[in-house]
């Protein structure tokens, strides 16, 4: 295996080009804001404008660290999932993951509204929507793993996902039928994705609930490594093989569910930035392509948020339709130009 | 040829081996005892389907088995954990590897992990041993390559070369030859005897052809539908035991030249 080492430049390149994206991130809204105030601002001097500070403390770090944590978080999701389930379309959008974090808060948001009352409100807070949406997911993953576990085809698992695709539309449009106007927004605003809204509070659940998530992934790396040349020959490589597919199933749907939970269901980051990734980083290695996939994330993150908050207007575009505009078309060009996807 | 002193790697008791599912147990092959040494090359052949898969996968540990005790290196395999099995088994199976994408370097050197840390970094001594199983397998010029990019050929030599990385007294190999052309076919049979015979490995394969194992093997092991029989290739002829390993109506085995040969 090459070793980290041989990959210096990369890192550092992926490093700045991680910095100069959340400095852009951070000058560009409604309102610009300079570099050198920017700087002033997150260095803790006295910035020129009280407003400007305001927004940049209030409203915009919040919203970029939110759009790190969840194109890293996404990005090793998937790429877990890819090696996982053997399969490059692999993703937490694909398999179903964001569906089944869907269904979970759907049931909380609109089955709090049909219980209605003192009930219903007291359900729905920042910390049960975290819960019933990694819940959610966690099922989800629980069942494509146990279907794969049965049907040695990589083709099933994906149409899993598309059927709990389904199941969740249906469910809630059924919920939907019953639920007033107020809560059906409130459901349909969280899921065209939002990064804006989440609390420095809120951010402390989700960096905690990320980084858990990362950092377990990358003690996982070696068994990761043997899972590359299937699940046989990991086994008589000495890896647990139950054991590990249990924690990789936790990992993800830890990463894939609390993500889904603040920032809504984003698609295709989670498939496209790990196969954005082996283009630069020729190997496969997950200690070294683990960290590589949280910086591609965080940037591919950072810029669609940018598109996403349309600089210099009033607008703020869904996220989620923003990451599937820019994602689609790079799993599409990969595809047409290697003539091949693999993981 | 002069072997060093050998002694049993491999000892199989009673052994059954098959599938449970569904609470019902298919036993494919039961009641198998036989004895692998040092420096031995050894075959299992048999029909499609008669259980040759089954049989290594139970003795790799990839498998529970029904019944009966596998004892490696002297120790019963049963008390044995993942990797203290790892360290004293390789396997080299059919399937591909799950990513194609993997570098021939990266998926060779994959066979050290029973030895490497937490994080799977290679010491010297791993670099070593991961030159010297490309070296012997002649997989050095392949190390930047792909496996997409790789023949059947090279695939299975490479595959091999991940065996010899990892390192242990047992090798177990299903099918090492399918898919190869005649030359390829007779170049790993003849690595293979070579690592028995100058490194002292066990080398345990299923192979479809019989003319080759019968060339070369120390020992082999004949499946078939009423019996199994294990012996040098020589007694096996003696005793007629190719005879019924097929259905006898295209062709039979011809004792004189030790082949299987096209009825008229």
């Amino acid at each position: 295996m090459t070793t980290a080492s041989s990959f210096k430049k990369h890192f550092l390149l992926l490093g700045i080009l991680t910095v100069a994206a959340l400095f852009l991130n951070i000058s560009l809204g409604s309102v610009g804001i300079p570099l050198d105030a920017i700087a002033d601002v997150l260095l803790g001097g006295d910035s020129i404008k009280e407003s400007w500070q305001f927004i940049i403390t209030q409203y915009r770090l919040p919203k970029a660290i939110t759009a790190m944590l969840c194109g890293s978080g996404l990005a090793v999701a998937g790429l877990l999932m890819q090696t996982l389930f053997r399969n490059p379309l692999a993703g937490p959008f694909v398999l179903g993951l964001s569906s089944g974090a869907s269904l979970g808060v759907a049931l909380l948001i609109l089955g709090a509204g049909i219980a209605g009352g003192f009930l219903g409100t007291a359900l729905v807070n920042p910390w049960s929507l975290v819960g019933a949406s990694a819940l959610g997911s966690f099922l989800v993953l629980l069942a494509v793993v146990v279907v794969t576990l049965r049907v040695k085809d990589t083709m099933a698992i994906l149409i899993i996902g598309l059927m709990f695709g389904s199941v969740t539309s249906a469910v809630v449009a059924v919920l939907s039928y019953f639920s007033n106007a107020e809560l059906l927004q409130k459901y349909i605003f969280w899921s065209f994705g939002s990064l804006g809204n989440v609390s420095w509070e809120g951010i402390g659940i989700l960096a905690a609930c990320c980084m858990t998530g990362m950092l377990w992934a990358i003690g996982k790396s070696k068994s990761l490594n043997a899972l590359l040349l299937g699940e046989n020959y990991a086994k008589s490589m000495g890896v647990h093989l139950k054991k590990n597919l249990l924690i990789l199933v936790v990992i993800t749907s830890l990463l894939a569910g609390s993500i889904t939970a603040f920032a809504g269901p984003i698609a295709f980051v989670g498939l496209a930035v790990p196969h954005l990734t082996r283009q630069f980083f020729k190997t496969s290695n997950h200690l070294i392509l683990l960290p590589a996939v949280m910086l591609f994330g965080s940037i591919l993150m950072l810029l669609c948020d940018t598109v996403a908050q349309w600089p210099y207007s009033e607008w703020t575009l869904p996220i989620n339709a923003i990451t599937s505009l820019l994602g689609a078309p790079v799993v599409i060009w990969l595809l047409v130009r290697k003539k091949r996807l693999l993981f | 040829m002069a072997k060093k002193t050998a002694h049993s790697t491999l000892q199989i008791r009673d052994l059954s081996a098959g599938y449970e599912q569904r609470k019902k147990t298919h036993v494919v092959v039961h009641d198998l005892n036989f004895e692998c040494s040092t420096h031995e090359l050894l075959a299992i052949v048999g029909a499609n389907g008669i259980g040759k898969s089954t049989v290594l996968r139970t003795i790799a540990g990839m498998q529970p088995s029904l019944a009966g005790d596998i004892s490696l290196m002297g120790a019963p395999m049963a008390q044995m954990n993942s990797l203290e099995i790892a360290s004293n088994i390789s396997v080299v199976l059919t399937e591909p590897p799950a990513s194609k994408n993997l570098y021939v370097s990266e998926l060779i050197a994959l066979g050290r992990q029973p030895y490497t840390n937490w994080m799977g970094r290679l010491t010297e001594e791993d670099h070593h041993a991961v030159q010297h199983a490309m070296e012997q397998t002649e997989t050095t010029q392949l190390a930047q390559r792909k496996c997409f990019e790789l023949s059947d050929g090279q695939m299975q030599r490479v595959f091999l070369a991940r065996a010899l990385a990892q390192d242990t007294p047992v090798i177990i190999l299903d099918e090492p030859t399918t898919h190869l052309d005649m030359y390829h076919q007779a170049y790993v049979f003849k690595l293979l005897k070579r690592l028995t015979s100058e490194i002292g490995k066990t080398i345990l394969f299923a192979t479809h052809d019989i003319n080759l194992a019968i060339q070369l093997c120390d020992k082999m092991l004949v499946l078939t539908p009423d019996a199994y029989h294990f012996d040098t290739p020589c007694r096996l002829i003696e005793q007629r035991c190719f005879d019924t390993l097929f259905p006898k109506d295209t062709i039979h085995f011809d004792t004189k030249t030790g082949r299987f040969t096209m009825k008229n």
